[in-house]
């Protein structure tokens, strides 16, 4: 009996060699290249062990979706901290959207300076598509954002082509997608605000607290957490993936 | 800068000479052209035997006849004079870009830069009065660092001068009034004072002048001795960049425009760059065959002599040329240049910056595309009334004067203008128990304020804001604000100003 434990053990620990090795490959045919970590830390924490390879995907475009204003700000308060994170070493960013409402001395409080962030206005969706591309072919920018509602696989992958060449990363902020197709997005952010954390019994709103959820990662795990950031030090707290929210087309009806 | 330096070229006997060049007969005759002036013949040219015998121009035909009796008197047509010096100007444009006539019979050159091509001023001098006089006229030519000064010692001075650089304070001393280009009657105001050369006015305070010969005296003065700017109008205007490509074919191809294009900017581009400058706006010209003119223009963000790029912003607008059945000649136009920032190869170059060429360009081609796209930059200013804390930068590079302040909790999306909601509140100044907004009842669970901002009472008139940081049972953290003060007659207005993240 024993042989057949120790051929069990030894055919397991293949097993798993094996299987490690064969994700492994499976990533490289999937085109993902493995990064060196110390360079690309991005200060998000647990957060970042979602991805594959436990790095945050730079050079890439993230996506976020938020059904409302309050969502959206949400989202923006977040890209505001990525983005204090992605441009510490200098750099410029492009805000593109179609009316002003990013209120920019709010994002000095999650740690950048508002006047480093260009702000671009265009009237039709297709305009800031189009600037989106030209911005992510740019290479003297280091992160340009996006505001449209909606973008389809093909839009998608034209952005993902200038990306792949320039190193630019993208953010596509969208306020009530009507469709939730297939995207060439490294990830898919779905940030909702939750109750401020305050400490003890002191009256007034506290440090904002947000759920953010990963729906889906190319090569990684979806997750979902509470996240909130006190004295610039990030609180993550792992949450239960909910099946709650699942999206799918809304039907167009009539 | 280079200092200033002008020729003026005086004709003493311009018409007379034009005259006697076509008809050398009249070579040994005294005569002079005449014109009907109110009524009367008057002389309005001489030539030097008829001025050497004592006729001067607006004197009376009879009065000259009766002086004079082999006097032979040609008639005048208006405007020849005017004419004929125009012509000499253009050809004068030889010495110099610019080239302006002046009333009477003088032509001022602005020589600045140009008199060493020829060896210096003195063979400068030379050789433009040995070129006219081979014309058959005669000419008298003063160069100094004024106009004033110039024009005064070609008409007052004995012989060709040159006045060098700042010495035209002690040639202008000895001069007679009159060389200050001053109106009759002042002149004769002045002369009937005993005021007979330069140097007696210079003397009294310009204040008296002033105040007993009007502004044009002083002026006069001021603009001969240099001490103020007077500007000439050239009789072609330069226009220093332009560049134009002549097609064998008519073109109607989007892709033959591309390629006049990129051959006018190359040309155009190459001499910006050798001159170190750069483009800011520039406009397309397609003469088509039909006779009709189609205009494209571009602008940049900054300036630039970077042909590809500016290409690029061209081929933008291509599609808004319609050629019809063909374009002849494209003419491109630098209508704004500037100078532009030598590019340089920074040790740093890795870090992007604000002041970045492929930023700049980029830029450009956003504008190109949606002319109507706004693109801000947003720096603090001090002022605590939310929309007016923020200020648009000029320049991408514009640095901010005062620090982003975080004291207090501003949200990340504004609403503009502020949405109306309904509020249940305890009175005085208690943060609202819920309120209305789209329909949706928000319950507030916690809340922080008032922060009470006034409006600036010297910018506008108007109710202040108490402002509210409130958060519902949901966790959706808002900006609520009630203008003005509770009062009993009203409901107060409350209103939802900005989402926090």
């Amino acid at each position: 009996m024993s042989w057949r434990k120790e051929i069990a053990m030894r055919t397991s620990v293949e097993k798993s060699m094996l299987i490690a090795d064969l994700q492994q490959q499976i990533l490289q045919w999937q085109g993902f290249k493995q990064i060196d970590k110390k360079d690309y830390k991005v200060g998000l924490g647990a957060l970042e062990n979602a991805f594959p390879g436990h790095v945050f995907p730079l050079g890439t475009l993230h996506e976020f979706i938020s059904e409302n204003k309050e969502e959206e700000a949400a989202s923006s308060g977040f890209i505001g901290r990525l983005l204090s994170f992605l441009m510490q070493r200098g750099g410029v960013c492009l805000w593109i959207n179609n009316s002003d409402q990013l209120f920019a001395p709010s994002i000095k409080s999650f740690g950048i300076d508002p006047d480093r962030i260009i702000f671009v206005q265009m009237k039709k969706q297709k305009d800031i598509l189009w600037a989106l591309e030209e911005g992510l072919k740019c290479e003297g920018i280091r992160v340009v954002i996006a505001e449209v509602q909606d973008i389809d696989f093909v839009q998608s992958r034209r952005l993902q082509l200038a990306v792949e060449r320039s190193k630019v990363t993208g953010f596509v902020l969208r306020l009530q997608p009507r469709f939730f197709g297939a995207t060439t997005c490294a990830a898919r952010w779905h940030i909702r605000p939750l109750p401020s954390y305050v400490q003890g019994n002191i009256p007034g709103v506290g440090f904002p607290e947000w759920e953010v959820e990963l729906l889906k990662v190319r090569n990684g795990n979806p997750s979902r957490w509470q996240v909130g950031w006190r004295q610039n030090q990030l609180q993550a707290k792992r949450l239960a993936l909910t099946s709650d929210h699942v999206y799918q087309d809304k039907r167009k009806v009539g | 800068m280079m200092a200033k330096r002008y020729a003026v070229l005086w004709f003493p006997f311009l018409l007379t000479d034009w005259y006697t060049k076509h008809n050398p007969s009249l070579a040994d005759i005294p005569f002079v052209f005449a014109m009907l002036v109110r009524g009367r013949m008057c002389v309005s040219a001489v030539n030097p035997l008829a001025a050497q015998l004592g006729v001067v121009p607006n004197m009376v035909v009879a009065d000259a006849r009766a002086a004079i009796p082999r006097l032979e008197v040609l008639p005048d047509k208006p405007l020849r004079k005017e004419k004929l010096l125009q012509g000499i100007g253009l050809w004068c444009m030889r010495y110099t870009p610019i080239v302006s006539v002046d009333t009477g019979d003088f032509l001022i050159l602005d020589i600045t830069g140009c008199a060493h091509l020829w060896g210096g001023e003195k063979v400068y001098l030379q050789e433009i009065h040995r070129q006219i006089r081979q014309k058959a006229y005669e000419v008298r030519i003063g160069i100094a660092s004024t106009i004033g000064a110039a024009w005064a010692i070609a008409r007052y001075g004995q012989q060709d001068t040159i006045i060098p650089d700042n010495a035209q304070d002690q040639v202008l001393s000895t001069m007679p009034i009159a060389c200050l280009r001053l109106e009759s009657n002042l002149l004769e105001r002045l002369k009937k004072l005993g005021f007979r050369t330069v140097a007696s006015v210079t003397q009294i305070p310009s204040q008296v002048l002033k105040r007993r010969f009007g502004e044009d005296l002083t002026k006069r003065m001021a603009q001969a001795l240099g001490k103020e700017e007077e500007y000439i109008a050239p009789l072609k205007p330069v226009i220093p960049y332009a560049e134009r490509v002549p097609c064998l074919e008519p073109i109607k191809t989007a892709k033959g425009i591309e390629i006049a294009i990129e051959k006018l900017l190359v040309m155009l581009c190459k001499r910006l760059m050798n001159e170190g400058k750069g483009l800011r706006k520039a406009k397309l010209s397609c003469y088509r065959v039909d006779g009709k003119v189609r205009y494209i223009e571009i602008g940049t963000n900054r300036a630039s002599a970077h042909a590809k790029h500016l290409l690029g912003l061209f081929k933008q607008k291509i599609p808004t040329i319609a050629p019809g059945l063909g374009i002849e000649i494209f003419v491109l136009e630098a209508l704004k240049v500037e100078d532009a920032i030598p590019v340089q190869e920074l040790l740093w170059n890795g870090e992007e910056s604000l002041d970045n060429d492929a930023l700049a360009e980029l830029l450009d081609r956003f504008k190109g595309r949606d002319a109507a796209c706004c693109i801000n930059r947003f720096l603090p200013d001090e002022h605590y009334w939310p929309e007016r804390s923020i200020r648009l930068a000029i320049s991408l590079t514009e640095k901010r004067t005062t620090a982003w302040r975080t004291d207090r909790p501003r949200p990340t999306r504004l609403l503009n203008p502020p949405h109306p909601i309904e509020v249940s509140a305890p009175i005085p100044d208690y943060p609202p128990m819920l309120f209305r907004y789209k329909g949706e009842v928000h319950l507030i669970k916690k809340a922080d304020g008032p922060e009470r901002i006034e409006r600036e009472w010297w910018i506008e008139q108007g109710e202040h804001r108490d402002y509210y940081y409130v958060e519902d049972n949901q966790g959706r953290r808002y900006w609520l604000f009630r203008l003005g003060h509770y009062q009993g007659d009203r409901s107060p207005n409350w209103y939802l100003h900005g989402f926090f993240a």
